[in-house]
């Protein structure tokens, strides 16, 4: 009846969720984001002769990009035909974008790691450090386009700061990596990209929720309300703990770093989550349009030849 | 023409689909015009849309208990849906479809009902996201899914503003509405519009299908019914029109359609900017961190 409660029609959902396995796609925003930044954190750390802090952030980097492989493969729905992927290249497809990207980043990574383990090949090695260092920050950012470009309206109306969260995320990440793994003589690069990692994150996400109005709800309610306040919570812990302990106690470091991987990816949960609760209520859908519409502002394209 | 201004075209066209993406000399662009005023809700829409296309079953004898509509919205496995919507809202007998009784003498009562389907849009969001390129654009200038290309990542589901396409799960790639391209090839119908008997689904060429649709917006306007509305038939709205759209006796959102959605990748070029600002950001951040003060 038109007197209930609910918005539209019997309060079904008018957008779908994304029909992606939170373990798979959530993990894979995690993980790539963390082999991204610390590619790039293991080359800084090779030109200024730290290498047992370069050497876990490429063993790192090269796991986790392959765990991500496995696990995108794995969540299609005829994981047989992942090769059809390469048969086009497409700028309107983030994905098309991002798997010509991991194409690039993935071997890369794996050589760099490769030759810093064996010792074989060590100018290979360099170019392939200098080369992931390089597309790493590309493959730590576009997933946040991978999420925005879609009608899903917690992703889609934060589409202006996602890859600012997504890099903060991915560099405390691999910041977190830095300070578990690498001795305290050489982890200053990794405490200090701790602070500027997380204040860039919880700025990034402040700015977001506050342009999204209504939207932002989903962020802090439900489950993605408590994985997101976990992962707030984690990242300062995790940066004040770098700051306070890093220099010091290899047991703080450790902690520290822990505290801010586990914040990468509660972020990263949180935000695929909240995702998904956004999509199931048709009150995200409706009011913000209705708002616009109200507001007079265009919705549509250019008439043809005017652009 | 600005650096991303191939992106830009590509996304936005010039408003004549099949054109934009390069057929030469295609055919007039197809598509339908529901008009919910002649709904009865009969269902040979869906039942013939599933029987032609061989649609599975929506899985079991689900009863959702909310209306006569036991199917819900549209979906992998239906690809014409009809919504039933039972509202009370005083109309005073304005409407030629209202149920008039003696309890409700002024016609308060009224069924809805709408025959929901793919909108085939001008800009779609699920072909311009696909990264197998299974989802294409017809000479008609609508949107097919090439089931021998889907790899079933599931891109184009969250994509879609009306929430249309979706994946099949036993079977893993996705499906919705063709407009019937194998039945158009051969000069057919579509299977619904064959099938529908109150001439509520009308098929067509888009051009006729916008006129023949004012002239009834503005017929049922001036017998009184002042709800009535085109949605989806301007193509200056934000999926730069839709190439199945409808005639409505209420509020899209009343129907569970969006009231005034956008295609997503209108706002790509901005996204990939923020993207390629971020990326240099990480990069200038790990740069400051590792050189940047002692050691």
């Amino acid at each position: 009846m038109s007197d209930a409660p609910e918005t539209g029609y019997y309060g079904r959902p008018i957008v779908k969720e994304a029909p992606w396995a939170a373990a798979e796609i959530a993990g894979y925003l995690f993980l790539g984001g963390l082999a991204g930044a610390s590619s790039v954190l293991a080359a800084g750390a090779d030109l200024t002769g730290r290498p047992a802090l370069a050497r876990p952030l490429k063993r790192t980097a090269f796991g986790a990009i392959t765990v991500s492989l496995v696990a995108l493969v794995h969540d299609l729905g005829r994981p047989a035909r992942f090769l059809n992927m390469l048969r086009v290249f497409k700028p309107t497809s983030p994905m098309s974008v991002g798997v010509w990207l991991l194409s690039a980043y993935a071997p890369a990574a794996g050589a760099a790691a490769a030759s810093e383990a064996t010792g074989i090949l060590p100018a290979v090695g360099r170019a392939a450090t200098a080369g992931a260092a390089l597309l790493g920050p590309a493959v730590a950012s576009y997933t946040g386009v991978l999420l925005s470009d879609t009608a899903v309206p917690a992703w889609h109306d934060g589409h202006r700061e996602m890859p600012y969260v997504f890099v903060g995320s991915a560099a405390t990440a691999a910041a977190g990596t830095g300070l578990v793994a690498a001795p305290l003589d050489e982890n200053a690069p990794a405490r200090r990209l701790a602070a500027i990692g997380a204040v860039a994150e919880l700025a990034a996400a402040e700015v977001m929720k506050r342009r999204m109005g209504m939207v932002a709800e989903p962020y802090s309610r439900g489950r993605a309300g408590v994985l997101m306040h976990a992962g707030e919570a984690l990242t300062l812990l995790g940066a004040g703990g770098a700051l306070a302990l890093g220099r010091r106690s290899r047991l703080g470091a450790v902690a520290s770093g822990a505290a801010l991987l586990a914040a990468s990816a509660f972020t990263r949960f949180g935000i695929f989550e909240a995702g998904r609760q956004s999509a199931r209520d048709p009150r995200y859908v409706v009011e913000p349009q209705r708002a616009r519409r109200a507001g007079g502002e265009p919705s549509g394209f250019p008439p043809a030849g005017a652009g | 023409m600005s650096p991303d201004g191939d992106l830009v075209l590509s996304l936005v066209g010039g408003g004549e689909p099949a054109l934009d993406s390069g057929y030469e000399d295609p055919p007039p662009r197809k598509g339908f015009f529901t008009d919910t005023s002649l709904c009865i809700g009969c269902k040979a829409c869906e039942v013939a849309c599933k029987e032609w296309n061989e649609v599975p079953a929506d899985g079991g004898l689900d009863f959702l208990g909310l209306s006569m509509d036991n199917t819900g919205g549209l979906g992998a496995d239906t690809w014409r849906h009809v919504a039933f919507i039972e509202q009370r809202k005083p109309l005073n007998g304005a409407e030629a479809n209202l149920i008039h009784s003696d309890r409700d003498p002024n016609g308060d009562f009224r069924w809805l009902m709408s025959s929901d389907v793919c909108k085939h849009c001008t800009h779609a969001a699920c072909l311009d996201v696909c990264p197998t390129g299974a989802l294409f654009r017809t000479e008609f200038g609508t949107v097919v899914v090439q089931a021998d290309v889907c790899n079933g990542c599931g891109y184009c589901v969250p994509a879609c503003p009306y929430g249309v396409i979706d994946k099949r799960e036993e079977d893993g790639r996705v499906f919705k509405c063709t407009l019937c391209y194998d039945r158009l090839g051969e000069g057919m119908d579509p299977a619904c519009a064959k099938a529908c008997p109150t001439n509520s689904i009308q098929y067509g060429e888009l051009d006729e299908l916008r006129e023949r649709a004012d002239a009834r917006v503005a017929h049922l306007r001036a017998t009184g019914v002042a709800d009535a509305r085109l949605y989806g038939r301007d193509p200056g709205d934000g999926v730069g029109g839709d190439g199945a759209f409808f005639l409505l006796l209420d509020e899209p959102e009343v129907y569970g359609l969006p009231p005034d959605p956008v295609v997503t990748t209108r706002d790509l070029p901005q996204m990939w900017r923020s993207a390629a600002v971020a990326g240099v950001a990480l990069l200038g951040g790990i740069a400051a961190a590792t050189f940047a003060g002692g050691r």
